[in-house]
């Protein structure tokens, strides 16, 4: 069985052909890595994985399920999580009430015992916010816990996005630029938290990355993409010397 | 200055989260129980209507400062609940089972009327509000035979277990209790999961979705349940008023309830009580005020919806948290002296996100 897998995706916006025919399959338990320059449409293939945009065409399995239709807010249920390029957090609450909210959908209360507390919800509450603390110690934002969102430095709010996602329980993470922005140092941490999701809590990752030092400290697999199609896909040595990935990134030498 | 330490995550969810809370809260009860054997009839009667207001105002919270979604047209769930309240009375039903009705109508409108809504985001969602306010309007102007039509309807005492609540002071508690009552579930509302979801809708519908937080659904209960404790206000208002007609609950009644929960302080249940103290005591200032002006501006027509607009401005300006706001920095002032910094809030913003147009 494949763990995930997109066949022939191709998406349109208006005449631009953003994502033209991609392929991958994705091995539980690895890091995928997706790369390419500015515009490229890597953006976009997340999207379509998390059922923001709809396909033009194509297929996508997870643990053998077509997901290809599944209305958006049911994606996570599948055990798929995802990151946002520009953080997407819940500005106004509290680092712990974003990690809750990370929790709604092993949230199984009514609106009744929401309104008047009952105390099943209670007990329910309280396991969440183990659960909770759990990723807090493993992503160390302890210190962090009662602040507003919008009073936290950038590189905070990146792994709080990272917690939010960890906190639904995914099985495959996607990550979409998770250094972008980061300092030399915290782009180390982050390359150890993504090898330590993938060993110790065993869960898959598609990520997005244009720092190439994380890229190949942790992928098992890269695929490189050009407007929208595929150039080449490989370990990540492989990838990084393929001529036309060179080519792309460089841009073209007219005289050759 | 008080150090609060964490010792359990009980701590966190509990609604009185320390013994200052029980103590001050506790006298604020006994003072509101003992009111109307201290006070004059008047303010009594004034007290009660600012409960109205606060029920109202806890209703149309939820919409407006937890979930994102600027209602312009909640004096139509005070319409509602008003005569729906006034005819189940008419109908002979007991007090209790009308006032629940008219607030199960309410939650249903509220509910139904989501349903268009719920994609639009902004100022078409307030312009769409505004439309289905006056659309109510109407239909109670037109349906003579449930509400009297343009010439209106009396409303009959509340009787409770045969006993008529005929004097202000029981109208005072009747009001208290059902504000307390209100006030308990907008309160569990906010600490549940619901209350969270509402919260991730207003500040990144894309990301609440991607949580697995369904936002069709979640609209509709914050709506609905909105419209629940708006038609509760409402029924107790149709007592107050005593006979109604369709243009007590017009536009201008939507903009004061709105100013209410934007003076007191949006996303915050405090502000809802806040703002209806404000509210509830504003026209008493304006009619002081007059005596004092020149009668040129003191008798101008629109003088007060003038005010409440200039009010509301200011406050989106200059204080976006609102009173609720101010009086947390004020608090904070005395816990911090003399360490307070003028730059703590420096970087609050408003919660009304009408500028997301998309
Ligand atoms: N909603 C949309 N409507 C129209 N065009 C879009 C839309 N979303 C993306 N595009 C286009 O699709 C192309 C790919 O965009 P995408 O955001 O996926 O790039 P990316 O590879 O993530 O780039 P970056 O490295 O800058 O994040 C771009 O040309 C972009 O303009
Ligand atoms: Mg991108």
């Amino acid at each position: 069985m494949t763990f995930f897998k997109a066949e022939n995706i191709s998406i349109d916006f208006g005449g631009i052909r953003a994502v033209n025919e991609v392929s991958f399959d994705v091995e539980k338990g690895t890091v995928f890595t997706i790369v390419g320059p500015n515009g490229a449409g890597k953006t976009t293939i997340f999207n379509i994985i998390s059922r923001i945009y709809n396909l033009s065409e194509g297929r996508i399995t997870f643990e053998d399920k077509d997901i290809t239709h599944v209305p958006a807010h049911q994606v996570v249920n599948l055990g798929i999580a995802r990151t946002f390029q520009n953080i997407e957090l819940f500005e106004h609450a509290t680092v712990l009430h974003n990690l809750l909210i990370g929790r709604h959908i092993h949230c199984r209360s009514t609106f009744f015992s929401d309104l008047f507390f009952l105390p099943s919800l209670k007990r329910m509450e309280l396991e969440h916010r183990r659960k909770v603390e759990d990723v807090i110690d493993f992503l160390d934002l302890q210190h962090y816990r009662n602040q507003l969102i919008q009073n936290l430095p950038y590189g905070v709010r990146k792994i709080v996005e990272l917690g939010r996602a960890l906190c639904t329980e995914p099985k495959l993470l996607l990550l979409d630029e998770p250094a972008s922005g980061l300092n030399v140092d915290e782009t180390e941490d982050m390359s150890f938290w993504i090898d330590d999701i993938k060993k110790l809590l065993g869960i898959s990752v598609i990520m997005v990355e244009h720092n190439m030092k994380l890229v190949s400290q942790v992928s098992d697999h890269v695929l490189a993409i050009n407007y929208g199609r595929v150039l080449a896909d490989g370990k990540p040595r492989e990838v990084q010397e393929n001529p036309d990935v060179i080519k792309a990134y460089l841009g073209e030498d007219k005289d050759v | 200055m008080r150090i609060i330490f964490k010792t359990s995550y009980l701590q966190d969810i509990k609604l009185l989260k320390h013994n200052g809370y029980i103590f001050w809260y506790g006298i604020l009860l006994f003072a509101l129980l003992i009111a109307p054997a201290v006070l004059g009839e008047f303010y009594i009667g004034e007290m009660a209507f600012i409960f109205i207001y606060a029920i109202a105002g806890l209703g149309l919270m939820i919409p407006v400062g937890f979930t994102g979604l600027p209602s312009l047209g909640h004096a139509a769930f005070m319409a509602i609940g008003a005569y729906a309240n006034a005819y189940f009375l008419h109908k002979g039903i007991p007090f209790f089972i009308s006032i629940f009705l008219a607030g199960l109508i309410s939650f249903s409108v509220g509910a139904l009327i989501t349903i268009p809504l719920r994609k639009m985001t902004g100022i078409y969602f307030a312009i769409a509000s505004l439309a289905f306010a006056i659309i109510v309007e109407e239909i109670i102007a037109h349906w003579k035979s449930v509400t009297g039509g343009l010439g209106g309807m009396s409303v009959d005492y509340p009787v409770i277990f045969g006993f008529e609540l005929d004097s202000t002071w029981h109208f005072y508690f009747l009001c208290l209790a059902i504000l307390l009552a209100v006030l308990y579930c907008a309160l569990n509302l906010v600490r549940s999961p619901s209350g969270r979801a509402f919260i991730a809708i207003r500040d990144s519908e894309i990301s609440a979705e991607s949580m697995g937080i369904n936002l069709s659904i979640y609209k509709i209960k914050s709506f609905a349940i909105s419209g629940f404790f708006t038609g509760l206000a409402g029924a107790l208002f149709a007592h107050r008023l005593s006979y109604l007609t369709p243009d007590a609950f017009n536009f201008l009644l939507s903009i004061q309830l709105l100013m209410m929960v934007v003076v007191g302080g949006l996303g915050t249940v405090h502000g809802a009580i806040f703002g209806a103290i404000f509210v509830g005591l504003l026209p008493q200032v304006i009619a002081i005020a007059k005596d004092y002006l020149p009668p040129a501006i003191g008798q101008f027509p629109g003088l007060e919806p003038g005010l409440f607009g200039i009010i509301m401005v200011l406050f989106i300006i200059f204080e976006p948290m609102g009173l609720y706001g101010r009086w947390v920095k004020f608090k904070l002032y005395f816990d911090m002296f003399p360490l307070y910094r003028k730059a703590t809030f420096k970087r609050q913003k408003t919660y009304l996100k009408t500028e997301r147009v998309q």
